[in-house]
């Protein structure tokens, strides 16, 4: 077994607040120690982290990896080799796939698939209702025994809001997590930008901020009433973010995230119809990303996921409506969320991109005390650069954030205790 | 955030794609060319060489007869040679996709693109991915523009009123749906408009409209009051019995400008249209066909107006 020495970086673990300058020691895949080598330690491979802060690896809920069924735009490889370029160690993904993660067999293969890479932990989210027709239910204990760690119904709608009452009940049976995005089809449909001025005076159809804030209260009552764990994909708005904390505080067993993508920018950047820009959901106005910032630091908001959806370049080069929402996101997750923490200590700004996230997954809280898995994110916090096509290993290479500089960059990954990722 | 894509480095109008953002004396320059083209359109002999060589091709992704007709009126008093392309009906129901049927069009030597399109914003992607010496105008896409439309009407507007620093104007219908009405009121408040009014029912205005920098009325009546100028919008037929309003006979009767709704404007004022109009819908024909409706001299204005910025454009270029 592979003995790792991370030797004379910063060692930064969210779990603990803890934020000190020292070594850490891998053993068989798991945390052996920090400062002191145990006893009768030798090191078959030594990282001078000098300069470079050392950290759990990132959690990701958030991420399309489109296979099966959309290959085109990326491949399980190409993506999990992006993940962990980006010092993410788990994903989630979401059952939108084609056809939908809705059969034990698709799941199992799913997670063959990427153990045999090696790379990036993949936690599939499974299909809440059969093909997300959003009628029938999918058989979900049989989805939870094959791996998957909760249920989704993606992008779809239900059919009607007795599907959503007994998709939770039933849940709720079993204990098992319902993720949801909060957005009435029926609003949002056929908007493709935030219902406000930019919309207004580019002619775009608008999806109105109710799109959301009616699902969310939809959400949060049958949620009370059924008493299922269920958690908020991509909230958007300000009023969904303080409906969520009076919920949160009412004793709600809800937890929700948010795309890195909306934590930094707004509608006002669309510009000239960068169809870069079309997310869903869509971009807000200034005032809903200060807000999701404000729920982050408070706690309300409990993940930052990079909402990673790779569009080819024939899907973007389009006019504004036609072109197809997402954004590449694994590769810039840790920037953009250093930068969010501004002049915040590094280990609460990564909480909600470890600790957070670990506990929406049910997965062991990310931590560099001894004992831990060794999945681990050593990067340099300072070094800046330039979002581009060719620095990104993801097949997808559209974002909004396409020429910004940024800082900070992952330098090397291990996915238990194995370097997947060195730059 | 992007440089306005319709200016050159120089500040010279490369594009017209939309009326938000360009300067005040690009709009004048373009009025005052295009008053000396109205007495060009006036003569025995219509035609001057000032685009001779020159081809102008005329790409409606979304059929129109009118509007094509008018560019292809003024590329072709100005000597330039005119093709003219229905995409909506040949190569994109092919599934050739936006940007390969312009490059296709590009290959055949186009000096300038008349672009309509059902989709906001489209002309900007054409106008992206071509080299810097082709000139783009948007001839209406989606909700977003309809720029020679709105300079036609500040043209009308200054033909009849001349100082826009006093005027009251009053935009009335469906400004959620209407390019028209954006380009109106961008053309309105960049020439110093101090009140421009929008008014209809909740339904039909869009949000955060106020920030464009115009009052919104729901009541016609108040709306209407002291108005110099009236500018009536076309309600598509899909809008009128829906979520949105109920019946065409209701939107007349709560929106529809007839001869008595008229006497709450200033005497002198001007009743405007973009057409095609729809009688008994959003005007009375009384007040279509009446003393105080100028809706015929805005399409002859508006041929001019073309010509203008076809001649600006390739003059620049």
């Amino acid at each position: 077994m592979v003995r790792v020495r991370i030797s004379n970086g910063r060692l930064v673990d969210p779990a603990s607040g803890r934020d000190e300058v020292g070594d850490l020691f891998v053993a068989d895949g798991a945390i052996v120690a920090s400062g002191r080598a145990p006893d009768g330690f030798t090191a078959d491979r030594v990282i001078d982290a000098t300069g470079l802060v050392v950290a759990p690896g990132l959690v990701d809920l958030g991420v399309r990896l489109r296979e099966p069924g959309f290959e085109y735009r990326a491949t399980l490889e190409s993506e999990l080799v992006a993940a962990a370029a980006g010092g993410i160690t788990s994903v989630a993904c979401p059952p939108d796939t084609d056809p939908p993660l809705d059969e034990p067999g698709l799941v199992e293969m799913l997670k063959r698939r990427a153990s045999s890479l090696a790379l990036t932990n993949v936690y599939p989210v499974g299909a809440l209702t059969r093909s997300l027709g959003g009628e029938r239910l999918a058989e979900m204990m049989e989805l939870a025994e094959a791996g998957c760690v909760a249920f989704s119904q993606a992008d779809a709608p239900f059919a009607d809001l007795t599907v959503l009452l007994r998709a939770l009940q039933y849940a709720a049976t079993f204990d098992l997590a319902v993720w949801l995005r909060p957005e009435d089809s029926a609003l949002a449909s056929r908007g493709v930008a935030h219902e406000g001025e930019v919309a207004t005076r580019l002619g775009l159809p608008g999806i109105p901020s109710l799109a959301e804030t009616v699902a969310i209260a939809t959400i949060l009552l049958v949620a009370r009433e059924t008493g299922a764990r269920v958690h908020l994909c991509r909230i958007s708005t300000a009023r969904g973010v303080s409906m969520v904390r009076e919920a949160k505080a009412d004793g709600v067993p809800v937890t929700c995230d948010v795309s890195a993508n909306h934590v930094h920018l707004s509608e006002m950047d669309i510009g000239f119809f960068d169809s870069n820009c079309r997310l869903s959901p869509p971009l807000r106005h200034p005032r809903d990303r200060d807000a999701l910032v404000a729920g982050l630091v408070d706690g309300t908001i409990d993940a930052i996921c990079s909402d990673h959806t790779p569009v080819d370049e024939d899907g973007k080069d389009l006019p504004f409506s036609e072109a197809e929402p997402g954004a590449t996101g694994l590769e810039l997750l840790l920037p953009l969320t250093i930068k969010w923490g501004g002049g915040r200590p590094l280990p609460e700004v990564l909480r909600p991109v470890t600790v957070g996230p670990a506990r929406v997954l049910g997965i062991p809280a990310p931590t560099l005390d001894a004992g831990a898995r060794a999945d681990l994110c050593v990067f340099d916090p300072s070094l800046w650069w330039r979002v581009e096509p060719s620095a990104l290993r993801s097949q997808g290479k559209n974002t909004p954030h396409l020429g910004y500089e940024l800082q900070g960059r992952a330098c090397y990954t291990l996915v238990s205790g194995q370097v997947v990722f060195e730059r | 955030m992007q440089r306005n894509p319709q200016l050159g480095e120089d500040g010279q109008l490369r594009h017209l794609l939309s009326i938000d953002g360009l300067p005040r004396d690009v709009l004048v320059n373009i009025l005052d060319t295009a008053r000396s083209f109205v007495s060009v359109t006036e003569r025995e002999v219509k035609k001057v060489p000032l685009l001779r060589g020159k081809s102008v091709f005329n790409v409606f992704f979304e059929p129109s007869t009118r509007t094509r007709t008018t560019f292809e009126i003024a590329a072709k008093r100005l000597s330039a040679d005119v093709i003219n392309l229905n995409v909506a009906t040949s190569s994109q129901t092919k599934g050739e996709s936006l940007l390969d049927t312009v490059a296709n069009l590009a290959a055949m030597q186009a000096d300038m693109f008349v672009v309509r399109h059902a989709s906001s914003g489209a002309p900007y992607l054409i106008a992206r991915h071509l080299s810097q010496d082709i000139h783009v105008i948007n001839a209406g896409d989606g909700r977003h523009a309809h720029p020679t439309q709105g300079l036609l009407d500040v043209y009308t507007i200054r033909h009849f009123k001349e100082d826009f620093t006093k005027l009251t104007v009053a935009i009335v219908g469906d400004l959620m749906h209407s390019r028209v009405a954006r380009s109106e009121i961008h053309a309105l408040t960049t020439l110093g408009v101090p009140e421009v009014r929008v008014i209809g029912p909740k339904t039909l205005i869009p949000p955060d409209v106020q920030k464009l920098g115009v009052h919104v009325h729901h009541d016609m009546a108040r709306g209407l009051r002291g108005a110099d100028v009236v500018m009536m919008l076309r309600l598509q037929n899909e809008r009128m019995n829906g979520a949105l309003l109920p019946s065409a006979q209701e939107y007349f009767k709560t929106y529809g400008l007839t001869p008595e709704r008229l006497l709450l404007a200033k005497p002198d004022a001007i009743v405007m249209h973009p057409g095609p109009m729809n009688r008994g819908v959003e005007i009375d024909s009384a007040v279509a066909d009446g003393r105080q409706s100028v809706i015929l001299p805005q399409v002859t204005f508006g041929i001019a107006v073309r010509m203008a910025v076809m001649a600006i454009l390739a003059g620049g270029g």
